[in-house]
């Protein structure tokens, strides 16, 4: 039972995104375009599926919510201390630094997701990863200890994206 | 005061706050003064000014037309393309040494992008280094 | 106290001029950017705002005929940045 749903079903959240999505690009959800995306999105997962080998992992769908509006809302309080950094600061009073932070994830989508958490709440841009995948390099525009904004990133976003993923 | 007018009323703020946060985007992307400082600007305030004016569309959709919740696709591309095509960058200005160079990483050889079986792909005739 | 419709018109003038001022200097900083990373970063950006500039036309015409433009315009705009970094880094697009 389980591997026939395996392989008609390999991915269900993305054969959900890809019906959902068909649905907002043809614009109404009409009996044509459900049938529709539901064929595209029982077919793309199994065309697509030799890059990703490994089977999708379970994640707390309300946990991830709850991370998402965090993340929203972040986004949303620290981007007008980075706007009003930008606008009334000099750059020789700016204080940019390399922060380079350890990962406790193993997970290759937590470590995606985190970075992109970490790029899209201003002050800091992730720039790269170890080449083994151990660590994480992050460019802060404007903090006086490399320090505190590690233990910030690591408080705030990994410590919730280990309960979700692992 | 209508409803109507409030709604105008919502969608004109939305408007603004758009319309700055993505100027404030490119005016840091002219102010600042490394091509990793600069980065902070636009990929960030950027984004976040056009989602709000495109929340704004959306509002407007459906107060004065048939309501479409299309921009909600645009949104969400942005939202997830933005961290990536600025990891790219970063790499980019990381590998021509644009910034002072960063620190070693603490558990692991070095930097994927600084690796040296990148380096070695590298054409010769371009300068790598300023 | 302006009336509200006049506001929504002022406030659509504004977010034009602000969007395009946005543009300008993104290109700009195209034009004098002192590396290629600098330009690469000003090039999304300009595709950031002009996808701004499309639907604020669209809020202004009250249609929707430009979404596809739009869509199709993010999408390039994220694809050719990370071809152009990607050939920066490696010398090569597709290996």
């Amino acid at each position: 039972m389980q591997r026939a749903r395996r392989s008609i079903l390999p991915h269900p959240f993305l054969t959900f995104v890809l019906i959902v999505v068909w649905c907002l690009l043809a614009g109404g959800i009409s009996l044509g375009t459900v049938v529709f995306g539901t064929i595209l999105g029982l077919l793309i997962p199994q065309v697509t599926a030799a890059y990703w080998p490994d089977a999708p992992r379970r994640v707390h769908p309300v946990k991830i919510t709850l991370y998402v509006l965090l993340v929203l809302w972040d986004i949303l309080i620290a981007n007008i201390e980075v706007a009003w950094i930008v606008l009334t600061k000099k750059n020789r009073d700016m204080r940019s630094i390399w922060v380079t932070i350890p990962l406790e994830l193993r997970t290759p989508e937590a470590i995606a997701i985190l970075a992109g958490t970490i790029t899209l709440t201003p002050g800091t841009v992730t720039a790269d990863m170890s080449d083994e995948g151990h660590c994480l390099l992050i460019h802060a525009l404007n903090a006086d200890d490399a320090d505190a904004v590690r233990d910030d990133i690591k408080n705030r976003y990994e410590r919730r994206l280990k309960e979700i993923f692992e | 005061m209508t409803l109507t007018d409030l709604i105008e009323i919502v969608i004109a703020v939305a408007l603004v706050i758009g319309a700055v946060f993505t100027l404030i985007g490119s005016v840091g992307l002219m102010k600042l003064d490394t091509a990793m400082k600069r980065m902070h600007a636009p990929t960030k305030a950027a984004t976040l000014g056009i989602g709000a004016l495109l929340m704004a569309s959306m509002i407007h959709s459906f107060a004065f037309g048939s309501g479409s919740l299309k921009e909600v696709l645009i949104m969400a591309f942005l939202f997830v393309t933005a961290p990536i095509s600025a990891n790219f960058i970063a790499k980019v200005a990381i590998h021509r040494g644009q910034d002072v160079p960063p620190p070693s990483p603490p558990n692991d050889q070095t930097w994927s992008t600084l690796n040296p079986l990148d380096e070695a792909i590298d054409d010769p005739e371009l300068p790598t280094r300023s | 106290m302006i009336a509200p419709d006049r506001l929504y018109d002022l406030a659509l003038v504004f977010a034009f001029c602000a969007v395009s001022l946005a543009q300008l200097l993104a290109m700009v900083r195209l034009v004098i950017g002192p590396d290629v990373t600098d330009r690469i970063l000003a090039l999304d950006t300009m595709v950031v705002d002009a996808i701004g500039l499309i639907v604020l036309l669209g809020i202004a015409q009250g249609t929707e005929i430009y979404f596809e433009a739009a869509l199709i315009f993010a999408m390039l705009g994220f694809v050719s940045t990370v071809a152009y970094a990607r050939f920066i880094l490696r010398g090569d697009i597709i290996e």
